[in-house]
């Protein structure tokens, strides 16, 4: 699979008519770039893929919230995650790419939140047997985020767990490093 | 039955709480005129409804309880025992029981008998009274079903003769005989007397009859004839209980014509109510029931269609983005030429039917407060009896519409407010005589419209709030030093406080101090305002100050450096220029303007909203917009005044969380995004720690002022 820079969102349709997804165990991530790294994340929870568009503030909120978008009529919150995890930012440009995630808050309820990445890079069938757990380290903020580690045609893919990551990211009421 | 009719559980719990809110508002009103015919009327048409369609969903337990209130409520009706204060009382409680069974139901809950069981017993108790009082004819038949139940074991011999046309209403008796054998060992014996010649049988009509003996342990004479509910107006039916020690024969009883003309006025009520079968209504029902209707202000059958809140939210919320989309459209417009003008004048005819929709639409979800009132009635006759004081309590404006949500939330506080009344209010009646007041005290529960609020109004005639009595608790507690003097406003912030209480005991119902202050709460996250006002002796009004509309506001935009930002226009006193002499820099940190004989705090937004803006407050060409809350006044700085136009709230809480300083967020015309400003919030925001010396360590939301 080459890498693409993928404007639409039908990549969902388009991927799961040239595989089967007959195994119980194979979840299909998209995965994305991330200062050099590539990570994953669930595809059932992408809803959609765009270009970024300028945001408008939130007051007092966190540097990583980069404010909120006018998405269709409802109001969307895009969150930055280089600053999310504490690495240098990019300047935003025609390339930059905005996943629109759904994720769960802790009462069950559906936020629909979006994330800036560097760019998108593919849809991987991934056996959830063959996923390894991160390593313990302490001091990284972002390993509560990370569900697991795994290995496709010799990288590693580093799968997020974005319900935490996210809904930590835009709940102040949880005490977090950077604050 | 194929079809899974638990689809249906829901409404059928809904049409139970309307009918149980109208037994409790019929038994109120006997409670003070014990002969109002379409009252009873009302409550047993209700009390029969929830048994036939308990007994329909198959629960059992309600069908059971609600049958000897249905039965002590037919002998009302029919003038056969007259209404008592205590029969009332415990049909209150039976209301109060099936309300608590519904609710558990809904909930897939365990039944909790023990309530239900007391009061099934008490219902019993007067009903056999009633009964045994009564020397009408039916009681032959009663008092027969009475003593064969004092033996332990008894059978019922059952006759039932179908007619003709029972399978035409769907019933069919093999059904019903199946149901009849569940209940203990049946035998049965087919009468096959009115069988007509083979060649002339219709085979969609029922030609025979049986007698059935009933056998078993604690059979139940209910049960029975619930199982023949739904024909029973259709055939002939006669139901006796024998004791056991009787041979069990099977006879031909011929029935007493009195039985069949009392089973016959049960059936045709029955075959008003039945829902679902195609039955010929009695002309004579037919009357009964259009004088009720003359009576009741609003029916149940009135004009109205039940309809899921969710389409009713998504309709308000499409009707939001036209909104949007119309005043785009109208901004766009503005840039046209005059060679356009039918597209202009269209557009405004447009804008005209917008405002228009937008309005029915938001007044779908209106509900008149009455929703809210009408548990209050009962309320304060039961605390009254509890606490042995005599209150009247009088309602006006119950009329008066309000949102469907702010009337939910609306309820409890509301509740406390009159809890509070009651308890600490009001005076028992050897106080008031005392006082040189009446024995009977007033609770005044008003609401109406003014302005672009509604406003709902408590007020006793009470002891008032004890001036004295309150600062002697603040200083208990070190909220104040002592012989520090309180006005009247800090006195009744006083109260509003989480914790402070001058009841001498806590009782069930208050003094806890837990009250008042999620009272304020709960009125404030409906951006509403609560206020107190009260005369020691004389009695005390609380005034509960609610926005009409939630969803839309009118606003004034304005800009602060790149930002947009929208300020309601309700909260906006005036706008003026800045004129920097004006500007005052109090101890190195507070801005303060001069404003004729006022002196108002200025909040620059940027800083406030955490943007690293350092530009000084003050600038010649900044505006100044000045806005106000309970009666305090703050000057915001702003760069420019844009327009004025009516905003969509759209919740930012959706999919972020709530944000103070900000209501919301609304899309303007361009499509981007603004943020609504919360004047209370940034108030409190904006607030100065006061200076040590004072004494006071609380943070209320007090100013410096200067």
């Amino acid at each position: 699979m080459s890498l693409q820079t993928i404007q639409s969102s039908t990549v969902v349709d388009s991927f799961a008519a040239d595989h089967k997804l007959s195994d119980e165990n194979i979840n299909q991530y998209l995965t994305f770039f991330l200062a050099g790294e590539e990570y994953g994340v669930d595809i059932l929870s992408v809803q959609e893929i765009r270009g970024w568009e300028k945001t408008t503030v939130i007051p007092n909120s966190p540097d990583y919230v980069k404010g909120v978008i006018n998405l269709r009529g409802t109001i969307v919150p895009i969150v930055d995650l280089r600053l999310r995890f504490a690495l240098p930012v990019l300047e935003y440009g025609p390339l930059t790419v905005v996943i629109v995630l759904m994720v769960k808050d802790k009462t069950g309820r559906n936020k629909v939140v979006g994330i800036v990445v560097d760019a998108v890079s593919d849809v991987y069938d991934i056996d959830h047997l063959k996923v390894k757990n991160p390593p313990d380290l302490e001091y990284s903020v972002g390993n509560t985020y990370i569900s697991g580690l795994y290995n496709v045609e010799n990288k590693m893919v580093i799968l997020l767990d974005i319900n935490t990551l996210l809904i930590k990211a835009t709940s102040l009421n949880v005490v977090d490093v950077e604050n | 039955m194929a079809v899974d009719i638990s689809q249906f559980h829901e409404m059928f719990f809904e049409e139970c709480k309307d009918g149980l809110e109208i037994m409790e508002t019929g038994l109120l009103q006997l409670s003070s005129d014990p002969e109002k015919k379409t009252v009873i009327n009302d409550i047993f048409r209700a009390a029969h409804s929830i048994k036939g369609g308990a007994g329909t969903f198959g629960f059992q337990s309600v069908s059971e309880f609600t049958h000897d209130l249905e039965t002590l409520l037919d002998l009302v009706r029919e003038g056969k025992c007259k209404i008592t204060q205590p029969m009332i009382e415990v049909m209150l409680q039976s209301v109060d029981c099936l309300r608590t069974m519904i609710d558990q139901l809904r909930n897939h809950q365990e039944l909790d008998c023990s309530k239900s069981n007391s009061v099934s017993v008490a219902l019993r108790a007067i009903l056999n009274q009633a009964q045994g009082k009564n020397c009408e004819r039916n009681d032959a038949l009663v008092a027969q079903d009475e003593t064969a139940e004092n033996n332990d074991k008894f059978s019922y011999q059952i006759k039932f003769k179908p007619s003709q046309d029972i399978f035409r209403s769907g019933n069919d008796p093999y059904r019903i005989i199946r149901e009849l054998s569940e209940l203990g060992r049946l035998t049965s014996k087919v009468i096959l007397n009115d069988l007509i010649d083979y060649e002339k049988i219709n085979s969609t009509e029922c030609y025979v009859s049986w007698e059935f003996l009933l056998e078993g342990d604690a059979l139940d004479k209910n049960r029975i004839e619930d199982v023949f509910e739904w024909v029973i107006d259709e055939s002939e039916i006669d139901i006796k209980a024998v004791s056991q020690s009787i041979p069990a024969v099977i006879e031909h009883k011929e029935q007493t014509k009195e039985n069949k003309q009392v089973k016959s006025v049960v059936s045709e009520v029955e075959s008003v109510v039945q829902k679902s079968a195609v039955e010929k209504l009695p002309a004579e029902l037919a009357n009964n029931k259009i004088d009720s209707k003359a009576d009741n202000s609003k029916s149940s059958d009135s004009r109205s269609i039940r309809v899921n809140i969710d389409k009713v939210d998504a309709l308000i919320n499409m009707v939001g983005e036209m909104v949007i989309t119309q005043s785009m459209l109208s901004q766009l417009s503005k840039d046209l030429s005059q060679d356009y003008h039918d597209v202009i004048s269209g557009l405004a005819q447009l804008a005209a039917n917008t405002r228009e929709l937008q309005e029915t639409v938001m007044s779908l979800r209106m509900m008149p407060l009455s929703f809210a009132f009408n548990r209050f009635p009962r309320l304060v006759r039961d605390l009254g009896n509890q606490l042995n004081k005599k209150v009247n309590l009088i309602v006006s404006g119950e009329q008066t519409e309000l949102d469907k949500t702010v009337l939910e939330k609306l309820t409890d506080p509301l509740t406390h407010i009159i809890r509070n009344a009651m308890d600490h209010g009001l005076e028992t009646v050897e106080e008031r005589l005392a006082a040189g007041k009446s024995e009977e005290g007033l609770l005044e529960l008003k609401a109406y419209y003014e302005g672009g609020s509604v406003v709902i109004r408590v007020s006793d005639d009470g002891r008032g709030l004890n001036d004295e009595k309150i600062r002697k608790k603040a200083e208990k507690i070190g909220l104040i030093r002592e012989g520090d003097v309180l006005s009247q406003d800090e006195i009744k912030e006083l109260i509003l406080r989480p914790g402070f209480s001058t009841a001498d005991q806590i009782s069930d119902l208050s003094g806890r101090g837990v009250g008042l202050d999620v009272v304020k709460q709960n009125i404030k996250s409906l951006n509403g305002t609560l206020d107190m006002q009260s005369e020691q002796g004389k009695g005390t009004t609380f005034t509960i100050r609610l926005p009409l509309t939630l969803a839309i506001v009118d606003g004034q935009l304005i800009r602060v450096h790149d930002s947009i930002y929208v300020v309601p226009l309700v909260a906006i006193s005036e706008s003026l220029q800045i004129i920097p002499g004006n500007i005052n820099r109090l101890a190195g940190s507070v801005d303060v303007y001069r404003l004729r004989n006022e002196n108002i705090p200025v909040v620059n937004l940027s800083d406030l909203f955490g943007f690293n803006r350092s530009a000084k407050s003050g600038n010649a060409l900044s505006m100044m917009v000045v806005v106000e809350s309970n009666d305090k006044k703050i000057g915001l700085v702003v760069d420019e005044l844009l327009d004025q136009q009516q905003v969509v709230i759209k919740s930012l809480e959706t999919n972020y969380q709530s944000v103070k300083g900000v209501s919301g967020a609304t899309i303007l015309g361009d499509g981007t995004v603004a943020m609504i400003c919360d004047i209370h919030d940034i108030f409190s925001m904006s607030v100065l720690k006061p200076e040590p010396s004072s004494g006071r360590n609380d943070t209320s939301d007090k100013f410096l002022a200067a």
